[in-house]
């Protein structure tokens, strides 16, 4: 039996005027894969994310998210998506830890049990801004688990942050793998960190890397790259 | 007591306080959600255009209430699409239609020479002079807003905190971002006759910063920030009526000393 495919790239040409980014992406990643994006500034993580996340649509090539080509896609619940500055935006207002988990589901009993998962059941009536960088992502997890994702997207989850967070933080997302089999994506600039965490790493640098290597159920074209261990 | 009531004596007044009910529920409404945008600019540039609005009804006989909720709606939506198109940030949008909005009203002001002093009233607000119509407008726009508010809520909510993550979970942002504009054009448009194009930003700004500084959750926030505005409206009202002092002006005087108790009574709290 074949393990269900999650996210499915083929041929993916995308380019800003005529700077190409990404140039004849191939990409798979099944259920249970904890894959690391990794890339320079410009590299075209962010493209590929805003691609895989429907925000931007490939001038050529196929999307498939769970074998449904991403136009009929309609199951976003499936996907839980983590942006890099998710707490930045919210410093500013009064919003509680619950609210913020309520934004995506309104059940009492499903935010909690989101919250519990990350360990953060007890911050629940505190103001997010009141938290540390850390807790406040373990509180954006929840919001994004709180619909029970298949997929989680994380977007430079460890930037800025101190060795302790980081530890913590890859032994929650380990949790989340394989306690909660849930299948991950995390983007980063930091290969050196990643690498000793995820199952397989895709590097996108079109730049420096060689075309064509077929590792980690991961096969690349042009602009990717993947480092099994 | 009696101060009160006697007001209620005068047709005019239970008119003026029931447009300045409605506008000071959905102000502070929508203005919540303006701040955590980190777009309250957009209040006053709406404002600047609601004038053209005025201008245009004047002009053409309508009531100016009809025109200037078109005017500020097309406005709105214009906006939106810059912004979620073009590489133009929102603040350089609306620094744009603020004079432009004024130009085009003094323009049509000066074409049709001899309405000054009624959009006078437009600029400052003339809470005594809305009529029947105006308040049955103000009553079914402002319920429509506060009911979409309500329906939508959860939706209006991610999208304003976090558009990126909203999208992401299948939320119909710009659709959501559209309506939303429509509905701070409808919440200008309504608000003008009470407070004034001048001062609509401040009624919709400052009881929510009021709120935010002291209560603890978004939507805690929203209720004590309706609170403050009715407060600041009515209070506004009586005392503008007593002292003879313009309704618009004193209601917003009223909103900035309640923000300066709250503040003193924060930071008492924090000794």
């Amino acid at each position: 039996m074949t393990t269900p495919s999650i996210i499915s790239l083929r041929n993916i040409v995308f380019g800003y005027g005529d700077e190409k980014v990404l140039d004849g992406l191939n990409t798979e990643i099944v259920q249970g894969d904890f894959v690391g994006l990794v890339g320079h500034n410009g590299s075209g993580k962010s493209t590929l994310l805003k691609i895989i996340l429907g925000v931007l649509q490939p001038q050529k090539g196929m999307v498939k998210l769970f074998g449904v080509p991403i136009e009929k896609f309609t199951h976003w619940e499936k996907i839980g998506y983590i942006p890099q500055k998710a707490g930045l935006a919210v410093s500013h207002v009064p919003i509680t830890v619950e609210e913020v988990v309520k934004m995506e589901k309104t059940e009492e009993r499903e935010v909690d049990e989101a919250l519990a998962a990350v360990d953060m059941l007890i911050f629940k009536k505190k103001l997010l801004r009141e938290l540390s960088g850390g807790q406040q992502q373990r509180v954006f997890i929840a919001r994004a688990l709180v619909k029970n994702p298949q997929l989680l997207i994380l977007d430079e989850p460890t930037v800025g942050v101190d060795i302790q967070t980081q530890e913590k933080f890859y032994a929650l997302m380990q949790k989340l793998n394989h306690t909660f089999h849930l299948t991950l994506l995390l983007v980063s600039h930091d290969i050196h960190t990643i690498s000793h965490q995820v199952h397989c790493v895709m590097q996108l640098d079109k730049k420096t890397i060689p075309y064509e290597t077929n590792t980690c159920r991961i096969t690349h074209s042009h602009s990717t790259h993947a480092l099994s261990h | 007591m009696h101060l009160v009531t006697d007001l209620f004596q005068y047709s005019f007044m239970v008119r003026a306080f029931l447009a300045g009910v409605i506008v000071a529920i959905i102000a502070p409404l929508i203005g919540s959600f303006l701040v955590v945008r980190r777009i309250s600019f957009i209040a006053d540039a709406l404002s600047h255009v609601a004038l053209t609005g005025v201008a245009i009804g004047l002009l053409i006989g309508v009531n100016p209430l009809i025109t200037t909720i078109f005017c500020t709606i097309i406005t709105a939506y214009i906006i939106e699409e810059i912004r979620s198109s073009e590489h133009i940030s929102a603040e350089s949008i609306l620094a744009m239609i603020l004079p432009g909005g004024l130009a085009l009203a003094l323009i049509l002001m000066s074409v049709a020479n001899g309405f000054n002093a009624n959009l006078f009233s437009y600029l400052f607000g003339s809470i005594t002079t809305v009529t029947q119509q105006d308040v049955w407008i103000i009553v079914a726009l402002g319920v429509g807003i506060v009911s979409v508010l309500l329906l939508f809520y959860r939706q209006f909510t991610y999208t304003s905190f976090d558009e990126e993550s909203a999208r992401a979970s299948g939320i119909p942002v710009r659709l959501v971002n559209q309506v939303f504009m429509a509905l701070i054009a409808l919440t200008v448009s309504l608000a003008m006759k009470v407070v004034g194009a001048l001062l609509i930003g401040a009624l919709m700004i400052i009881p929510v910063i009021t709120a935010m500084q002291i209560v603890k959750g978004f939507k805690v926030s929203i209720i004590f920030s309706v609170i403050t505005a009715l407060i600041s409206v009515m209070g506004g009202l009586v005392f503008s009526y007593y002292a003879n002092l313009p309704a618009g002006a004193t209601i917003v005087i009223v909103s900035i000393l309640i923000f300066i108790i709250t503040s003193f009574v924060r930071k008492a709290g924090y000794r």
